[in-house]
């Protein structure tokens, strides 16, 4: 790699500062690694600091500045692998290539690495390898992986043999099973693409912002914050340009229902990007794909260029005055960019870190212009909307609650995938649906949502009760909640937090070792108290939800199984764990 | 009603918090008229000789002595005051904390540059007069039961004055945001 190699990718950039992250990208993808050596020489071309393109780089989970094998290899560390078995098979990788956690083989032919959940939690234990996705993955299936690497077999050609599949052109459902187990009125269902598109540009745009927030629409991707309402900000924006961003960065552990959508109906999000940029006068579209799911980027493209093909996107749209594109930004690795400022932070090449608001995307954002950031399932909802009316959308679901949603179920139970319900149903009807047999907590909405007990499987699944961006974590009775999933939860937290915040930065550890703490039987009632009351200042005083929810899964345990922490917590106001002997036995070691 | 009995020592700390509390200028002969020292740094008394009210504590624990002075503190005391960063978080002896003790007391003496030539055998002190060192530097509230904490680095002068006068006179405090904002 010589810097001429380096500034070939820059000028394929225009040494653009906004595109730092495909720069980088570009680099670790030919050469495997982004070296430091050459942090000044990016830097001086896009006009930063090599200490800003570091910041950037050392961001990310999946940007390395050291070799990380001809083979790497990623595991997800999320709860629902580890209950579908991942310690077996690391062990297995492990042994079979040599490699320890987190480290690169002596030859550098294998890295072995750990990563939060990589939207497959309805088919683990799986692995990333050379961003090809390995399912459903058994010691016998690993070790014939690592024999295929160890002869340098092409990777394509390792998922062919292994899933005994000839269709080159489908790999990515050879890779990946979409698991559809319940389709539904709106989403999971047929559409002709470009069909809205067209029924749109028929009107103008204040009808459809109208129909939309007719609609009830509501955002898909945790907050549920109304559609309608977040474009009409935007259009009231006067500067141009103006962009439509879809965050496909689905990072919630336990959530894989975008992943289904952009694989089976890439052309509903699309329309629903280029009907939002009709409405609000948007004539660029940005689909931010998380990096775990780049093995779909290709295949977006391809549909991509199809669509300018069929003139539904470039200019003139189907011979309209209104032109729009659709470019895709893959992300490098981070949870917190799902939010959807450090989402735009990290579109501008930065770190994720999530911005101060006011002011708002829709006034300032992406490149400081007016940016509206839509959830796939939200956007994929718009053509379908347009198509059947506002009215017929609402039959569906509760009072403020319009629609359906699509449940990433997965975890303990017999039947895990997408299913497509109508707001509404309830816990028990969905835990029938998912096949499941003793079951002990639901994860609703992901560890940033509740966990919640048999006591309240009653309610229901709607933004007025139980809200969830997707994600249902079945956990059985088998499976102890406070050793297993909670501290796996937290672990989560504390490796995700940009690090902005105090409370955010700090409490998420100081709250971990407090359960560890309990755990280990020397947990009092301060300790529950403290626990509480962290609860409260990490609402108030973080910037991003990140932080306000971190300490949900210590919170609603304590809430919903009590008895849990009951058995475990002294009745005393203080215990001191510190240990004399065990404090000075480095020293004596040192000093013998 | 006899005067309240205080003691305060210095464990890690830097005395920046006992020059604090003497930075309440002329107060202090208020203050002394309020309370009695017994065992302190201020008044030189180095072993308890009376039960006291209120023990103060700079610093966090950074080696066994540490540790012995602050549960003899806590034994001699009924209240206990952790004074200042140090002895609430560790403080600035913790940033010693993600670094392994060989690697510390290697650095400081074996390989930095006072010492690389001149501790050619490469000892590490210890004798059974030398305190031992802990793995970290822990907060005195890791070790035994702390009742109130000032906050600060050191904590402002105000701050100590009005957090004592209200325990020993039992009126409650009122203090003003500004002397506990720190950034
Ligand atoms: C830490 C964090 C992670 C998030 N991750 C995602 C995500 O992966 N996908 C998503 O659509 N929204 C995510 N969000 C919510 C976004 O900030 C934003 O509300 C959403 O994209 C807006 O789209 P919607 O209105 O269509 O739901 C996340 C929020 C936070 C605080
Ligand atoms: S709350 Fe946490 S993740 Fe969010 S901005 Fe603050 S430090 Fe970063
Ligand atoms: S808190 Fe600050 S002033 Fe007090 S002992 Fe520690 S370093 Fe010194």
């Amino acid at each position: 790699m010589t810097n001429s190699d380096i500034q070939e990718i820059l000028g394929k950039y225009n040494n653009d500062r906004f595109r730092l992250m495909d720069i980088l990208l570009d680099i670790q993808d030919k050469y495997g690694y982004i070296p430091k050596k050459f942090f000044n020489l990016i830097g001086q071309a896009v006009g930063l600091s090599s200490a800003k393109v570091e910041e950037t780089v050392t961001f990310y989970h999946f940007f390395h500045t050291s070799p990380k094998g001809k083979y790497t290899i990623y595991l997800n560390d999320g709860i629902v692998a580890t209950m579908k078995g991942r310690d077996n098979i690391l062990k297995q990788f492990s042994e079979q290539t040599g490699c320890q956690i987190n480290s690169v083989s002596k030859d550098e032919k294998f890295g072995l690495f750990s990563t939060p959940c990589i939207g497959m939690s309805d088919q683990e234990p799986a692995a990333i390898i050379n961003k090809h996705i390995f399912t459903n993955l058994t010691v016998e299936k690993v070790n014939r992986i690592v024999r295929l690497m160890k002869k340098d077999t092409p990777i394509q050609k390792i998922i062919q043999t292994i899933y005994e599949s000839d269709k080159v052109q489908n790999l990515i459902h050879t890779m990946v099973t979409d698991n559809i187990k319940k389709t539904g009125s709106v989403l999971l269902n047929k559409y002709k693409r470009g069909s809205a598109v067209k029924k749109s540009l028929n009107k103008n745009p204040e009808e459809i912002l109208e129909e939309i927030k007719n609609s009830n629409l509501r955002g898909r991707g945790g907050a549920g914050f109304p559609t309608g309402t977040k474009w009409e900000f935007c259009t009231k924006s006067k500067q141009k340009p103006k962009f439509i961003v879809c965050n496909a960065d689905e990072g919630e552990p336990g959530t894989f229902k975008d992943r289904v959508l952009l694989t089976n109906y890439p052309e509903l999000l699309f329309d629903g990007m280029i009907i939002a940029g009709y409405t609000l006068g948007a004539e660029h579209g940005i689909i931010y794909l998380r990096y775990e799911y780049s093995y779909l980027k290709n295949f977006l493209q391809s549909k991509l260029e199809q669509y300018k093909k069929e003139n539904l996107l470039g200019k003139k749209i189907v011979n309209s005055d209104f032109n729009f594109d659709i470019r895709i930004q893959l992300g490098a690795g981070s949870y917190v960019c799902g939010e959807e400022t450090a989402l735009i932070e990290s579109m501008e090449g930065k770190r994720g870190e999530p911005r101060n608001r006011p002011p708002f995307p829709a006034s300032c954002g992406y490149v400081n212009k007016p940016t509206t950031v839509n959830n796939v399932e939200t956007l994929s909802c718009v053509p379908k909307i347009i198509n059947h009316g506002s009215e017929w959308f609402k039959s569906f679901g509760t009072e403020e609650s319009a629609g359906t949603k699509l449940l990433s179920i997965c975890g303990d139970c017999g039947n895990s995938g997408v299913f497509e319900i109508e707001f509404g149903m309830t816990i028990n009807e969905m835990l029938e649906m998912a096949d499941t047999i003793e079951t002990q907590a639901v994860v609703v909405a992901g560890p940033s949502g509740k966990i919640i007990s048999e006591n309240e499987f009653n309610r229901k699944i709607c933004f007025e009760d139980l809200a969830t961006a997707g994600a249902m974590i079945i956990i059985g009775k088998q499976r102890n909640l406070l050793e297993e999933v909670v501290p796996n939860f937290l672990d989560f937290f504390i490796d995700e937090s940009c690090g902005s915040c105090t409370p955010c930065r700090v409490i998420t550890t100081h709250a971990k070792n407090r359960l560890k703490k309990i755990l280990a039987g020397k947990g009092t009632t301060k300790d529950l108290k403290d626990i509480k009351s962290w609860g409260n200042l990490m609402q108030k005083s973080n910037r991003c939800g990140l932080g306000k929810t971190a300490l949900n899964p210590l919170l609603t345990t304590i809430k919903f199984f009590p008895e849990l922490y009951e058995r475990l917590i002294k009745d005393k106001e203080y215990i001191s764990e510190f240990n004399l002997e065990k404090a000075t036995a480095d020293y004596e070691k040192i000093t013998k | 009603m006899s005067k309240p009995i205080v003691a305060t020592t210095s464990l890690a700390g830097c005395f920046g918090c006992h020059m604090s509390l003497l930075d309440i200028d002329e107060k202090v002969l208020d203050l002394f008229k309020l309370v009695e020292l017994n065992k302190s740094p201020l008044n030189d008394i180095k072993k308890f000789n009376k039960k006291c009210d209120v023990g103060i504590i700079e610093g966090g624990c950074a080696n066994d002595e540490n540790v012995h002075v602050l549960k003899d503190f806590r034994k001699n005391c009924n209240t206990l005051i952790a004074l200042g960063s140090c002895a609430i978080t560790g403080g600035l002896p913790a940033l010693r904390n993600n670094i392994k003790l060989k690697e510390c007391m290697e650095e400081a003496y074996i390989n930095n540059i006072t010492t690389k030539d001149n501790n050619k055998e490469e000892i590490i002190p210890c004798d059974k007069d030398i305190p031992k060192i802990l793995d970290r530097i822990y907060p005195i509230n890791e070790v035994v039961k702390i009742d109130y904490y000032i906050p600060g680095c050191p904590p402002r002068a105000k701050l100590i004055w009005l957090t004592l006068r209200a325990l020993i006179t039992g009126e409650e405090v009122d203090i003003p945001y500004e002397v506990i904002k720190y950034d």
